[in-house]
């Protein structure tokens, strides 16, 4: 029960971030797009991304030097590197991400996220039970 | 001011996804497990976030045009085709997501909360990032 909580909470904060982020900046914060953005040298600066990324990171700086989060990484070295190529890769062939397609996308009702959002869930489902079940690296 | 916003927009978001688990990799690969040790919790996270964003992000696609508070117009993405492209991304997207349970976001709060191992995610992402760049401008 706690967990769903918190969750859901945690779930609510996200939402407010999204809609501060239209509401201030008036664009969707796809956190793909604004590390895109990051990317270019013609764009870092004059785009709230990098402020937005910049506070994706502080924040946790300081709430962890009070109080550290249960965190477990459990691939090695190797598969995250090829887990981000991936993620990087597929979220700009498929313009978006969770927060991007799964949380501002599904609030548009718009059917592109809904089906990146479907695609990308049964993409994990089924890689996790191969990388679990089958394959049993953890 | 808006830099501060973002800012501040970017520490909410990332005190979201601490307190809902979202950062942690092995909470998200448990969600994803839906065959094995299934922990279902992260599906309110989703549910709580589009709970909050659902009428605020209506209210914006219904208005003829969109304002921020700045009054400024809102950009919403204007692409309706389905494509190949789409689909294909969100795949592939879905699978690095199922090797590591790590998305775009939590990958740079786990670097906020000491977590360098996760800059083998990070730095990767960005070379599939910009691979994706050359070869789409090379079409």
């Amino acid at each position: 029960m706690h967990d769903f909580i918190l969750a859901l909470m945690g779930g609510a904060l996200l939402g407010i971030a999204t809609v501060g982020y239209l509401y201030v900046h008036g664009r969707i914060a796809g956190i793909s797009g604004l590390v895109e953005q990051f990317l270019s040298p013609k764009t870092v600066w004059n785009t709230p991304a990098f402020w937005f990324i910049a506070g994706l990171i502080t924040v946790p700086f300081i709430y962890g030097s009070i109080l550290q989060p249960k965190i477990e990484i459990q691939a090695s070295a190797l598969m995250m590197v090829i887990a981000g190529l991936l993620v990087g890769f597929g979220t700009r062939l498929g313009s978006g991400c969770t927060s991007g397609h799964g949380i501002c996308g599904v609030s548009r009702l718009s059917k592109r996220s809904l089906v990146a959002t479907l695609s990308f869930m049964l993409a994990g489902f089924i890689t996790v039970y191969l990388i679990r079940h089958i394959i049993g690296a953890f | 001011m808006k830099s501060l916003l973002a800012f501040i927009l970017g520490g909410v978001f990332a005190l979201g996804l601490m307190i809902s688990g979202m950062s942690n990799p092995k909470k998200v690969l448990d969600f994803l497990d839906i065959f094995g040790q299934w922990d279902a919790s992260l599906a309110f996270v989703m549910m709580g976030a589009i709970a909050v964003a659902f009428v605020p992000f209506q209210y914006a696609i219904r208005a003829t045009a969109p304002k921020t508070i700045f009054n400024d117009p809102i950009l919403l993405p204007t692409q309706q085709i389905l494509d190949s492209r789409l689909i294909m991304g969100s795949l592939m997207f879905g699978v690095g997501w199922g090797i590591a349970g790590i998305c775009p976001a939590p990958s740079l709060t786990l670097i906020g909360l000491g977590h360098y191992e996760a800059f083998y995610f990070i730095g990767a992402m960005l070379l599939g990032m910009v691979l994706h760049r050359k070869l789409s401008r090379g079409a």
